[in-house]
């Protein structure tokens, strides 16, 4: 009884690890070698760390979405920003000779003013979050071959080699970057009050204004953050193939991260947030990618695949499928006290 | 005395007005009706998706597949005619009716799961174009007597232009669409669930029901769209119309509808397309300017509408509280 209680309580949490190491085991049993990990020059090589590799992107793109929907919005533009930081910094690099941090500083600089422009649209002019980073999404692009004048930029630096494909630590340097920003902000939001304060927000405004948090500001730093994360992972990938590419650079990231931070558990009527979970949802998607590509399988199967077990995913982890679930077998509709009722009181 | 609910699409139509005229007093080939018969053409396939979309958001949803079964309907299409030997318009009736299974699939999803439109319509999207992929890697020409029979139909205007079949397709879409929102009850339920789900429901709209139909419907146009888009191009390939969802959303928030669902026309969004469509041949005849320009301006004509309607939002509610 007591262990029931425990997977009662924790069946959010374990439902995106148990799919992880469930992907991670079949795909194992099916490709030979895929758990392996060797030591080559002090570098480690392997299927999993490829995973981790490639996964890195999303995962900064997914940490700064996952923030975004806590407070109840949406981040379409993040594949646009990434475009237009991944531009900026090929074209410094190439055309200044300013030192690599403060190129690096202007990319950054320029996914926050980006999503600074998101975060007044949506907190200043109270648009809808998709609508409002619509906007950006669409014109993105444009801005990015603007900078870029319609060419792939190609560049070349050391240190942003080093950011793309280094090691340190027998780990790729990204992979260091993103855990360093994934441990940064996890004690940011549940070491502090911010956390509590965004969820608050997202689950909802006008008790959290009355409750004296500066909605606003939250709103608006949620975004900002957001489209600092986005620039992160523009420097990386531009970094990655030494060059930027205005129309392709994080083409439908926005999507893979929107879909991480579902699959983790939340909801996009916010108030409630897992960010670590959100990385877990990360490498799920990417451990499919890797997995269809090791198994042999031809690619076109890739997405079928992935959008059939999303699909399911969804589809299991839906309230309703729950509460069908526990009617069937306890014929009491517990469940249901817990969804009406909500939201509903109005001062 | 102007009904404010009617400004929005009052105001596309003097964007429009103002961008065609702009056009017409700038480059001399413009005044030709070629220009406009010819627009009508290259646009119905985005104005067939967006007429579809514009349900869609009335009801407060949104479709992010329709891009992807544009291109899954083509390479469908493509399939059953070169490798069955079907008659087209038998083949045209399985992708259509394909096309509005999978709708309704995703609609029976978004009402009785109660998972968000925007997450399911995501996973459609990746299925879709996956399904595409599976059929077909590469562009395959369609090659039929009857597709290119229907692609060579032209009804000459005065002046140099002319509608093609494809543009009479749109046109009776276009008004089979204003029909269904106007003159129907489905229609009204659509307008109902977009202002409120929770009264339209106490009122006795079937909510679950309505949901279905929409996103049924939507998939009928967007597969309609690609029927339209292969006989266009006279071709089918998996990567086809990536994109064209936003292109679609932006053409309906172009067109005057309230993206938070209830407000709007579908004659609006016929403009909406319209204006992309203009925007971009006006880019076209300039010459200097590149093709980016056209994201920038479609950008800021949607923060213009989106800030319009915004005001006028604000302004009733000023004045209905004095």
């Amino acid at each position: 009884m007591k262990k029931n209680n425990f997977l009662h309580k924790h069946q959010k949490t374990l439902a995106p690890l148990l799919s992880l190491v469930l992907i991670i085991l079949i795909t194992a049993s099916v490709t030979p070698g895929f758990l392996s990990i060797r030591m080559v020059d002090g570098h480690l090589f392997g299927s999993l760390l490829d995973i981790l590799h490639r996964a890195t992107p999303t995962a900064l793109v997914a940490l700064g979405m996952a923030v975004v929907i806590g407070t109840r919005g949406i981040d379409l533009s993040v594949g646009a920003v990434i475009a237009i930081s991944g531009a900026v910094t090929a074209v410094l690099t190439v055309n200044t000779d300013w030192p690599v941090g403060l190129v690096i500083l202007c990319a950054l600089g320029t996914g926050m003013l980006c999503g600074l422009w998101n975060g007044i649209l949506v907190s200043g002019f109270n648009i809808q979050p998709i609508v409002a980073t619509l906007i950006l999404m669409v014109a993105g692009r444009g801005i990015a071959q603007m900078i870029t004048e319609g060419q792939i930029v190609t560049f070349h630096s050391d240190v942003l080699d080093a950011i793309g494909n280094g090691y340190f630590l027998a780990f790729p340097i990204r992979v260091w970057i993103a855990i360093g920003m994934i441990v940064l902000t996890v004690l940011v939001m549940r070491k502090t009050a911010l956390g509590l304060f965004i969820e608050a927000v997202g689950a909802n405004v006008r008790a959290s204004r009355l409750v004296g948090i500066e909605a606003r500001l939250l709103v608006l730093s949620a975004y900002v953050f957001s489209g600092l994360c986005a620039a992160m992972s523009g420097i990386i990938l531009a970094a990655d193939i030494r060059g930027a590419d205005a129309n392709n650079a994080g083409l439908w990231l926005e999507l893979d991260a929107i879909l991480a931070v579902v699959l983790a558990g939340a909801s996009l009527a916010g108030g409630r947030i897992y960010l670590l979970l959100t990385i877990v949802g990360v490498l799920i998607i990417q451990t499919l990618t890797t997995a269809i590509l090791t198994s042999g399988l031809p690619v076109q199967y890739n997405l079928v695949v992935k959008a059939t077990i999303i699909l399911a995913v969804l589809l299991v982890q839906s309230p309703k499928t729950r509460q069908w679930i526990s009617d069937f077998f306890t014929k009491k509709k517990r469940a249901a006290n817990s969804r009406t009722g909500k939201g509903s009181i109005k001062p | 005395m102007i009904n404010e609910r009617n400004l929005p699409i009052l105001a596309t139509l003097l964007v429009f007005i103002l961008l065609y005229g702009f056009g017409m007093y700038e480059y001399k080939g413009f005044r030709d009706t070629l220009v406009f018969s010819n627009l009508l053409t290259d646009n119905a396939f985005l104005i067939i998706t967006a007429i579809g979309m514009t349900f869609v958001i009335l009801s407060g949803g949104i479709d992010l597949s329709v891009g992807s079964m544009i291109a899954f309907i083509g390479v469908l299409m493509a399939y059953l005619i070169t490798n069955t030997g079907i008659h087209p318009l038998f083949a045209i009736g399985i992708a259509l009716i394909v096309g509005v299974a999978f709708g309704a699939i995703m609609g029976v999803i978004i009402a009785f799961f109660e998972i968000q439109a925007f997450i399911v319509t995501l996973a459609g999207m990746f299925l879709f174009r996956g399904l595409a992929y599976l059929i077909n890697l590469d562009a395959v020409p369609i090659d039929h007597p009857f597709i290119t029979g229907l692609y060579d139909i032209y009804v000459p205007l005065p002046g140099r232009g002319g509608l093609t079949f494809i543009a009479m397709a749109m046109l009776v879409l276009l008004a089979l669409g204003i029909l269904i929102a106007r003159r129907t009850r489905f229609g009204m339920s659509v307008y109902a669930l977009g202002g409120d789900s929770h009264s339209a429901a106490l009122l006795g709209v079937p909510v679950k029901k309505t949901i279905i139909k929409i996103y049924a419907l939507s998939g009928f146009y967007s597969a309609m769209s690609g029927v339209i888009f292969a006989i266009y191009t006279g071709s089918a390939y998996p990567l086809a119309a990536v994109g064209v969802e936003l292109d679609a959303i932006a053409a309906v928030v172009i067109g005057g509808t309230l993206l938070t669902g209830g407000v709007g026309y579908v004659f609006g969004t016929f403009l909406g397309g319209m204006i992309q469509g203009i925007i971009q041949t006006l880019i076209t005849f300039d010459g200097s300017l590149n093709s980016w320009w056209t994201k920038l301006a479609v950008g800021g004509l949607l923060l213009f509408f989106i800030l319009l309607q915004k005001g006028i939002v604000y302004w009733v509610k000023k004045r209905s509280a004095t």
